[in-house]
C-alpha cells in the first residue's frame, strides 16, 4: 500500500519544527510513525507535508525529577518498558507498556506521539489520566496542559495544529501506601484494548484512600478519568462494597460502542470488571488488603 | 455538467538515502513515500525481507536497523526510505557468515521451525532483536517477543523451539547475538 505524495521536511531544531506547521497548513508530525504511517497507507490521511521530528536531538529522554518524571517526545515504548526509572517510579507506565501491539512497534512508536494522536482505545492516555500528568505543548512559546483537559474526542485534542508535543511531566504518586495498576483487556496478543483500566492509589497510616485516579480507555470516544468513581473511594477505607460501587460509577460514565471488539452492553460490563479488578490489585499492591 | 475540479499537484522532491544494509552501503534518490521494505526489496535487489500483510501485523518485513550504535527491531513496511537516511540495516542476507549459517538459521532448519518460509525472515529478524533485549529467555517470554510476527503454517511451537536452543546457542558461545 503506497501512501500519496508528500513533502518531506526533516528539521534539526524543535524551533524550526515550528515554524514548518506554522508556514505549512497540511502538515502533520511524524514520530515513532506507528500510527500515522498505516494511517497513510490506508490513506484515512493524506497530509502534504510530513515533519519528521526524529532528527531532533534532546527529546529522547526519560528524566527522574525527583517528584516528577518527565518523559520526552522522542521516548519510545521499548523505552518505557525498560526503564529503572518508571519500573521504581511509576510501575503502572512499566507495567502498560510491554501490552502495547508488539516489540517491534514498541522500539519505534512513541509514548508522546500516542498521546497526541489520542487514539481512544489507546493504553497511554488512561495511564496519563490516572497519574494526572501535564503535557507540554511547544508553539512559538510553550504551554502546559493538564491530561483531563487535553483528550477532547477521538483523535482530538486541545493541541494547536501549530504546536508540537514535546513532554509529559507526571508527578509521582507519594505516602504512606501507595499501588498502581495497569489492566488491559485485549481481544488477541497486541490488539487495541476492548477496554484497559488504570488506577493509582495513595492510602495513609488508616488505610484510607488519600488520593486516587482512575482512567480508562477504549470505552468511549474519548479516554476519560472515572472522577465520579474515584469520589467513592476517597477518604474511605476500601471495601469489596465500595470497589464494586465505584467499579459501576466508572461503568456509568463509559459511552462505548458497539464494534468487532464486542456491544456497547458488553464492553460496558467489562469497564466495570475491570475496574473492580485493578482497583484489586492497586489496593493489593499498596498492602492493603480488602 | 459541472467542470472537473482542478487539483494542483506539484511533484514533492525526491530526497537522496543513503544506507549500509549487511555492511553495503547503497545511495538512491527517492520519493519520500517510498517505504523501506520497498527499498531494500526493490533498490538494493534484497528480496530475502518480505512483505506479507503491508499493515503492521506480520511482521514479514521484520529488518534491524541501529539507533544509537543498538541494534533494533523494526517492520520496515511502516517505515518510510528517507527516514533510514544514514542509518545502519540487518537484513536476513547478512545473517550468515559465508556458508556458515546464523545460530537462529541454523536452529529454525534444525528444529523445523518453518514450513512455507514466508515467515521466516522476519521470524528470524524478529528473534534476532528480542535476544539482544532478552539473552536468556523463559518459554512465555519467547511468544511474547514474537507476538508481532505471524506465522500460518507451524502453530509456532517449533518456531518457540528453535528460538530457545538458538538463544542457548548465542549464549553459550559469548559471542554477540549479531556480527556484522
Amino acid at each position: 500500500m503506497i501512501p500519496r505524495k508528500f513533502e518531506y521536511l526533516a528539521p534539526t531544531t524543535l524551533a524550526q519544527a515550528v515554524s514548518f506547521l506554522r508556514k505549512y497548513k497540511d502538515a502533520k508530525v511524524l514520530s515513532g510513525g506507528m500510527s500515522l504511517i498505516p494511517m497513510m497507507k490506508l490513506r484515512l490521511v493524506s497530509p502534504q507535508y510530513i515533519v519528521d521530528i526524529n532528527n531532533i536531538k534532546g527529546l529522547n529522554y526519560i528524566k527522574d525529577g525527583g517528584r516528577v518524571v518527565r518523559i520526552g517526545a522522542l521516548a519510545r515504548h521499548a523505552d518505557i518498558e525498560h526503564s529503572p526509572i518508571i519500573k521504581k517510579k511509576l510501575p503502572l507506565l512499566a507495567e502498560a507498556a510491554p501490552q502495547i501491539a508488539d516489540m517491534q512497534v514498541r522500539n519505534l512508536g512513541t509514548f508522546i506521539g500516542s498521546l497526541a494522536h489520542a487514539d481512544p482505545a489507546a493504553d497511554w492516555p488512561a495511564s496519563i489520566l490516572a497519574l494526572d500528568a501535564e503535557l507540554v505543548a511547544q508553539g512559538t512559546g510553550k504551554r502546559r496542559i493538564k491530561a483531563v483537559k487535553f483528550f477532547k474526542g477521538p483523535f482530538e485534542t486541545a493541541l494547536k495544529p501549530t504546536e508540537i508535543l514535546v513532554e509529559a511531566v507526571i508527578p509521582v504518586p507519594s505516602g504512606p501506601k501507595v499501588g498502581q495498576a495497569y489492566l488491559k483487556f485485549e481481544r488477541k496478543a497486541g490488539d487495541y484494548a476492548t477496554v484497559g483500566v488504570a488506577a493509582s492509589a495513595v492510602l495513609n497510616q488508616k488505610n484510607e484512600v488519600q488520593s486516587l485516579g482512575i482512567g480508562l480507555t477504549a470505552v468511549a470516544p474519548a479516554p476519560f478519568k472515572a472522577t465520579e468513581a474515584e469520589e467513592i473511594l476517597l477518604g474511605q477505607r476500601p471495601t469489596k462494597d465500595l470497589i464494586e460501587k465505584a467499579a459501576q460509577a466508572a461503568a456509568d460514565m463509559s459511552d462505548p460502542s458497539s464494534d468487532l471488539r464486542g456491544s456497547a452492553e458488553y464492553k460496558r460490563e467489562m469497564a466495570k470488571v475491570f475496574t473492580r479488578r485493578a482497583l484489586n490489585k492497586a489496593f493489593e499492591r499498596a498492602g492493603v488488603s480488602v | 455538467m459541472a467542470a472537473k475540479k482542478m487539483v494542483k499537484q506539484t511533484e514533492p522532491a525526491k530526497k537522496n538515502v543513503s544506507v549500509e544494509i549487511n555492511g553495503v552501503k547503497y545511495s538512491y534518490d527517492v520519493e519520500p513515500r517510498l517505504l523501506l521494505v520497498h527499498f531494500i526489496r526493490e533498490y538494493a535487489g534484497l528480496t530475502g525481507t518480505h512483505i506479507g500483510c503491508d499493515t503492521t501485523n506480520c511482521g514479514a518485513c521484520t529488518v534491524l536497523m541501529q539507533f544509537d550504535g543498538k541494534w533494533k527491531a523494526i517492520k520496515s513496511c511502516t517505515y518510510f526510505a528517507v527516514q533510514a537516511n544514514g542509518k545502519k540495516i540487518l537484513t536476513i542476507e547478512g545473517m550468515a557468515k559465508g556458508d556458515e549459517l546464523h545460530p537462529l538459521q541454523k536452529a529454525f532448519w534444525e528444529h523445523h521451525g518453518l514450513q512455507c518460509g514466508y515467515c521466516t525472515p522476519g521470524m528470524i529478524m524478529a528473534s534476532a532483536g528480542f535476544l539482544m533485549i532478552n539473552p536468556n529467555p523463559t518459554e512465555e517470554e519467547v511468544r511474547h517477543g514474537i507476538s508481532g510476527n505471524l506465522c500460518r503454517c507451524t502453530g509456532y511451537v517449533n518456531i518457540v523451539k528453535a528460538i530457545l536452543a538458538a538463544a542457548e546457542e548465542i549464549r553459550s558461545s559469548g559471542k554477540p547475538v549479531v556480527e556484522v
